[in-house]
């Protein structure tokens, strides 16, 4: 004979601080799993080797000149050839990983860490702060991201951290309105209703009730950024307001030798061209992977 | 600015005598204001370095920067939809996949990198197409067409996953609705519900995101035309930037920033055209 059990019976219910590290663990589980996130992780890491030990690791100085070896096809003693002024493509691609990787990086932070913070004060506070905050947002996506950067690292002298500072400040208020978009869903909920009956100041609530819950979110919009940061930064230091040569940048790169592509030279701007397309694809295989693991 | 003209080894004299006559000498404010207030009256001052009449540079740009975003357009929407849809019809399994994940990556890929990629491919070991974006001076529609094919087809390549993005997305949700499900049990043909019911409503949204990805397009446009050498508005910004020209520089962004202004707002005119649900002020 079968007795229905009743299954909360058996089950003992989870302390909340348990519950909360079982379903991160489950997260990262399912994070783990897409095979998308892997595939881009395995590229990324790739060429964060590459930005730490590439000039470690690269069998010639990316700046050592060589007129008398200059622009060879690629060979056994130049795996990718040599370019305008004899140096050795392949230690410069490898070593370019890092100017990008770190530009880029500290871009998305700035922007990331700024829009939070306005995101989570004006999805949470509403009102005027609101009102205000998100027309300075409308007119700054009214530019494109290419166009403006253009216009202000002319203006100001185009270095590691003014391009840092103009991408962050351009990132600002579009990651502020993913986060608000969150926020607004969140501030409804029960635990903010009763933070706010227990009296807490904003600032905690937007912060330390809030913030640990729209992680998720930001981590995702974090990771499609830094893709659009590398799209931009890249793109940037071909026109030549990005980072400056001699810096072993791809993007300074492939500006230096674009026009030896006609005449059939195309080692110097095909390497650097195809590193920057594998790392943006990583990323994005990254980012593509996060969406779809932590938004469900 | 007249030392970067005249180069390092003017004369002194004749530095400060062209400054004066540029009025490059003044303050930067004094400068903008001087611009502004032409700019209101419909003068966009004269170019510092080729002294021509600013207007005159962009127009001619214009024309050839909006011939080549037409190709891109033309080439991409249908196909960007087109790849959406084909995906969406297979949700989940390994068109999808392959659609979805190739349009991803090669929208990630900034356009100049894609320039060198189909310049190395198409110009260089198939030879069947010019590196250079200038078809020669009064060539027929279908030689300018050809020259144009390299630099559209790097727009293409950008904006495809936008597009098929969006139509994908369209067109799940338009399979799931309840008019769709209504349009198959009453016995339609797969083919004409898809045409009828499906399509009509994924898209939409579709268009909407064409028009809006127009800012994509001209901050594409930029990297692109530079390294096709292509005379458009992209290169004249990059003329201005690299010889500090303030008035042409200031001038093709502000026209840029109109166009995209325009476009976004036709999208929206359009987009409510196009969906009775949201027409504004029908309800009286």
């Amino acid at each position: 004979m079968t007795v229905t059990q009743d299954p909360l019976a058996i089950t003992p219910v989870a302390p909340p601080r348990d519950e909360a590290r079982v379903a991160r663990r489950e997260q990262i589980r399912l994070v783990l799993r897409s095979k998308t996130f892997i595939a881009g992780a395995i590229i990324v890491g790739f060429w964060v080797f590459c930005a730490a030990f590439g000039r470690a690791v690269a069998p010639y100085s990316p700046f050592e000149t060589d007129i008398l070896a200059k622009l060879e096809p690629p060979s056994a003693e130049h795996w990718f050839g040599t370019d305008r002024t004899g140096r050795d493509v392949f230690s410069r691609v490898l070593a370019g990983a890092r100017d990008i990787m770190v530009v880029s990086l500290g871009a998305t932070v700035l922007g990331t860490v700024l829009g939070t913070a306005i995101g989570l004060a004006t999805g949470y506070l509403r009102g005027l702060v609101d009102d205000i905050v998100s027309r300075v947002v409308d007119a700054f996506l009214a530019v494109p991201v290419v166009v403006l950067g253009l216009l202000v690292l002319v203006a100001v002298t185009p270095s590691k951290l003014t391009v840092i500072l103009v991408i962050g400040v351009v990132f600002t208020p579009i990651i502020a309105r993913t986060v608000r978009a969150a926020v607004l869903a969140e501030r409804e909920l029960e635990y903010v209703e009763a933070a706010r009956l227990r009296n807490e100041r904003a600032p905690y609530i937007m912060f330390g009730e809030i913030l640990p819950n729209v992680l998720a979110p930001v981590l995702v919009e974090f990771t499609v950024r830094l893709g659009y940061a590398i799209f931009a930064i890249a793109t940037l230091s071909f026109l030549g307001v990005g980072i400056q040569p001699p810096a072993p940048d791809w993007g300074v790169q492939v500006f230096d030798h674009y026009q030896f592509l006609n005449g059939g030279d195309w080692w110097p701007t095909v390497f650097p061209a195809a590193a920057i397309a594998t790392l943006v694809i990583g990323v994005n295989l990254v980012a593509d992977g996060l969406t779809h693991a932590l938004e469900r | 600015m007249a030392r970067r003209i005249l180069g390092n080894t003017a004369d002194q004299r004749a530095v400060d005598a062209l400054n004066e006559e540029l009025g490059t000498n003044r303050n930067a404010f004094v400068q903008y204001a001087d611009w502004i207030s032409g700019v209101v009256t419909g003068d966009l001052g004269e170019s510092y370095r080729t002294r021509r009449p600013v207007s005159e540079m962009l127009a001619g740009g214009l024309e050839n920067s909006a011939k080549l975003a037409g190709l891109a357009f033309l080439l991409v929407v249908p196909l960007g939809i087109l790849g959406g849809v084909a995906a969406a019809l297979k949700e989940g399994r390994l068109r999808d996949r392959v659609l979805s994940t190739g349009g991803l990556s090669a929208t990630a890929i900034p356009e100049f990198v894609w320039a060198v990629l189909v310049i190395l491919v198409f110009a260089l070991w198939l030879d069947v197409l010019p590196v250079t974006a200038q078809a020669p001076r009064g060539s027929g529609l279908l030689t300018q067409v050809e020259y144009l094919l390299l630099p559209a087809l790097c727009l293409v390549f950008v904006l495809f996953g936008y597009i098929s993005r969006m139509a994908r997305a369209g067109t799940i949700e338009a399979l799931d609705a309840d008019y769709t499900r209504t349009a198959v049990l009453k016995g339609l043909p797969q083919r004409t519900v898809i045409r009828r019911h499906v399509l009509r409503n994924a898209l939409l949204p579709t268009i909407a995101v064409v028009a809006t990805q127009t800012g994509y397009l001209i901050g594409g446009l930029v990297a692109i035309e530079l390294i096709f050498n292509y005379q458009g508005v992209g290169l004249l910004m990059i003329r201005g930037v690299q010889s500090k020209d303030l008035p042409l520089l200031e001038s093709a962004v502000l026209v840029v920033g109109v166009i995209y202004v325009v476009a976004t707002l036709l999208a929206d005119v359009l987009y409510s055209l196009l969906n009775p649900r949201i027409r504004l002020g029908a309800a009286q």
